[in-house]
């Protein structure tokens, strides 16, 4: 009886948060841009797209520890669906498309080099963000005849709905993943790939799959944002800061939280725009300043820092909260 | 029919033979021990049998089928597990999801989170693990992570248990309790093939014993057939 009510309670409460959620979800998309100005709503659907990058690069890089520097290249492949296909068919579609061709050159690209360890996928994924470049670059000038392409242009509310749409989809992926037995999984490949196999875990499927599903929001997400630069060519869609950034972000907001990249990404997107804007001489080095700090004394970034004082706090009976 | 056998095992690595030729049978409920000096290729069979290796030819078989060419993952979900000579637990995280991560993947049947939290606190109190289940697994001494890694290859509900050296380094006390815990482990119906170096431990409760020098498979037999072995001493002590 005892156990019944504790867990209806517990049903209770998780409902509540739900609805708390939606209602925050809800009125961040359709109230919000009432009020907010076009400059604000630009910067949170560039903040909401630091924070998927962030997040769906955690999603499978944090757990198994392979560094993927391809979050450019799957970017950019969303940016050249919206491109190209931008014309031809309705925005949702063609975001989704982005999607699902990043997804898939991360399958075909996963399935190929997900057995190279350490830096040397590191170096690969590099790579592969320069080959698809030129190879574009090649393509676009012999074939097509230009070097760029025009964008269609999408009013800035929308953009900004769908952006957040996929914010919410990504970080929903990214908590069912940690939550889930592919999430413990995942960290068993990062700690021990070969006990991992003996073990039972197909972790050729298991890697691929999470690569691809990550893969899928970046893509998305670079579909939705080309639509605001209204022409892009292979330089500006596959630039390689897009693939260091998620992982400097995820650093700075520390990786042993969920929420942790989430409030790196934002503050960090937000800090970028503020120096750009107040300090355009200086920004970057202040940055170079402020990141060399948080590695020097941030191990566990911003989410570490928190736990830390929260322990205090709590004189450490909240540890594990 | 022999529950696992190997016909014509065979790996190089470069030119050298590690394991060259070898046959071998292991019948159902049995405990078969493997020794020979260092080098000799016991680890690389064990990595042949769980496909860690490919072969370079022959074949394995389990319950009769030919298991050569499967993935590592899928020998396992058969029901062939192998624990590891150098300690493979997963050190960051907790000694209880080391276990339930070998429920959950190893078999094909589905289980909630709550059904393997409590299938592998069964198996940790079976190896004599309950009071540690929630600490850092990089906590605990070598002796208790092999046991995790026992515990682990346990919870994949194994009808065949490959023990690679779970003795060595690990004192007399330590080593007794092993042993216990190996023959509980084949009360339970589980087919043990085990490689170790502690010879009093291998002789008091191997079935029967292989002998591996150079990769060649010189000798087998009941352990006291193979204690007074002449080769066997030859082999271990020099001629």
């Amino acid at each position: 009886m005892n156990k019944l009510t504790l867990k209806s309670k517990n049903f209770l409460e998780l409902l509540l948060r739900v609805i708390v959620l939606l209602v925050v979800i809800i009125g961040m998309a359709y109230v919000l841009p009432n009020y907010a100005s076009v400059y604000e709503l630009l910067l949170l659907s560039a903040i909401f797209m630091y924070i998927v990058l962030t997040s769906s690069w955690v999603m499978f890089s944090g757990p198994t520890g392979y560094i993927s520097l391809a979050p450019a290249a799957f970017f950019g492949v969303g940016i050249y669906v919206a491109a190209s296909q931008g014309m031809n068919m309705p925005l949702l579609v063609v975001v989704l498309v982005g999607g699902l061709a990043s997804a898939g050159l991360a399958l075909l690209v996963g399935a190929l080099t997900l057995r190279l360890k350490g830096i040397y996928f590191a170096i690969f994924t590099f790579g592969l963000v320069e080959m698809i470049k030129h190879l574009l670059l090649w393509y676009e000038i012999k074939f097509t005849g230009t070097r760029g392409r025009f964008v269609v242009l999408v009013d800035h509310t929308t953009v900004y709905q769908i952006m957040l749409a996929i914010l919410v989809l990504t970080l929903l992926t990214a908590y069912l993943i940690r939550r889930s037995r592919f999430g413990m999984a995942l960290q068993s490949i990062g700690e021990q790939e070969e006990a991992a196999q003996h073990i039972g875990i197909n972790v050729t499927l298991l890697k691929v799959s999470v690569f691809a599903i990550s893969a899928f929001f970046m893509g998305a997400a670079g579909t939705i944002m080309a639509t605001r630069w209204t022409y892009v060519d292979p330089y500006i869609a596959f630039d390689l800061n897009r693939s260091f950034t998620p992982v400097l972000m995820a650093i700075f907001g520390g990786m042993g939280q969920p929420w942790g990249p989430v409030l790196g990404a934002a503050i960090f997107a937000y800090l970028e725009e503020l120096f750009i804007t107040e300090f355009p001489y200086y920004y970057m080095l202040i940055f170079g300043i402020i990141l060399t700090i948080s590695v020097l004394y941030l191990p566990n970034g911003l989410a570490g820092l928190i736990q830390k004082w929260r322990t205090r706090a709590t004189g450490g009976k909240d540890a594990h909260s | 029919m022999p529950i696992l056998e190997g016909v014509g095992v065979t790996k190089y690595f470069g030119g050298l033979a590690a394991v060259s030729n070898v046959d071998f049978q292991v019948d159902q409920g049995e405990i078969v021990g493997l020794i020979g000096p260092n080098g000799a290729g016991k680890t690389t069979l064990f990595g042949l049998i769980s496909s860690a290796h490919v072969l370079k030819s022959g074949a394995i078989k389990f319950k009769g089928e030919n298991i050569t060419g499967l993935k590592p993952h899928q020998i396992c979900r058969k029901g062939l597990v192998r624990t590891f000579q150098s300690v493979k637990v997963f050190p960051n995280m907790s000694v209880i999801n080391n276990v339930e991560l070998g429920v959950h993947f190893g078999t094909s049947e589905r289980v909630t989170q709550a059904q393997a939290a409590e299938e592998a606190a069964k198996l940790l109190e079976f190896v004599g693990l309950s009071e540690m289940a929630l600490l850092p697994t990089r906590d605990l001494t070598l002796a208790n992570q092999k046991l995790i890694e026992v515990a682990r290859a346990l919870a994949t509900k194994p009808e065949v248990l490959l023990l690679d050296e779970i003795m060595a380094g690990l004192n007399s006390t330590e080593t007794a309790q092993t042993m216990e815990l190996v023959t509980k482990i084949r009360a339970q119906g589980i087919t043990i093939f085990m490689i170790e170096h502690v010879m009093k431990a291998i002789m008091s409760i191997c079935d029967r014993i292989m002998v591996l020098h150079h990769g060649e498979k010189i000798a087998e037999g009941t352990p006291k057939e193979i204690a007074n072995s002449k080769t066997v001493i030859e082999v271990y002590l020099g001629e």
